[in-house]
């Protein structure tokens, strides 16, 4: 996964095409997991690039609506935003799409935990694509 | 869908094992499926890339929802012969603890088995059957065998 913009509560991550994700062998398709994934991760991001962002979230639950069949032999965008935080829940909405084609693929609202006791702060992705540190 | 007609045409029709070793992100998270008569847990191994916080270490959020997904459709296909893979309509997941580097456990049920659409609630456990790590409930679109 790439992260290419977390900043003010937006996320914007991206998973390229890989032979090794295809849900449908038949189509190449991506399985709807790996936007699952996309939407996880987009979403916890976003939380953590909130202004006065906690480090520390855990997802609460997690929603996501499929709108329409994935095109295979793309990469998938997901953009993720935290619309309202207390103290204590991070709400976000996120919707996913396709690099040739701007229409929705998935559309997803999630609630997160935040200062989860248990849960360390997870370094971020650099925004060059490198993978984060241990 | 040529998948679905390859394995029935090989008598392996009800062999979630073969099913899932023919789609590759099945293989890519490694999950498995274990049959006793028609009770069906899958198994997703514990693996490096499949880890989301690598402080705890915690399973990838995305893995446990993927995961969840592929334990409703195994059932679905088990539980009728259709010309396609059922496909997600809508699937809401609740991350109830932690998932930690074990193997986890899932186990669908179908509350609603209808032609087009059915409604499917799973969980996902790890030590205890009783204390879930996730569940979740989603809708799916069936394709009926006498259907195109």
């Amino acid at each position: 996964m790439r992260l290419h913009e977390a900043e003010g509560g937006v996320a914007v991550v991206s998973v390229p095409y890989d032979a090794r994700l295809v849900g449908d062998p038949e189509t190449g398709v991506l399985h709807g997991g790996v936007i699952t994934a996309l939407l996880d991760t987009a979403c916890g991001w976003a939380v953590m690039a909130a202004p006065a962002a906690i480090r520390s979230t855990a997802t609460l639950d997690l929603r996501i609506d499929y709108m329409r069949p994935a095109e295979p032999h793309q990469d998938m965008l997901v953009r993720a935003e935290c619309y309202h935080r207390t103290r204590s829940v991070a709400f976000v909405r996120a919707h996913a799409w396709q690099s040739a084609d701007e229409r929705i693929v998935a559309s997803s609202v999630a609630t997160f935990m935040l200062g989860a006791n248990r849960a360390v702060p997870v370094e971020f992705f650099q925004a060059d694509g490198a993978e984060p540190s241990a | 869908m040529k998948l679905l007609r390859d394995l029935r045409a090989e008598g392996k029709g009800r062999d979630m094992v073969a099913l899932l070793e023919r789609i590759p992100y099945a293989r890519f998270l490694g999950i498995g499926v274990d049959r006793k008569g028609s009770e069906l847990t899958t198994i997703l191994p514990f693996a490096d890339h499949l880890v989301g916080n690598v402080a705890l270490p915690a399973l990838h959020g995305g893995a446990i929802g993927a995961f969840l997904e592929f334990t409703a459709v195994i059932q679905l296909l088990f539980d009728s012969d259709s010309e396609r893979l059922p496909r997600t309509i809508d699937i809401s997941i609740d991350y109830l603890r932690s998932g930690r580097p074990l193997e986890t456990y899932g186990r669908a049920v179908v509350t609603k088995h209808g032609r087009r659409v059915a409604n499917v609630r799973c969980e996902a456990w790890q030590e205890e059957r009783h204390r879930p790590i996730a569940t979740a409930h989603g809708h799916f679109l069936l394709t009926p065998l006498d259907e195109p």
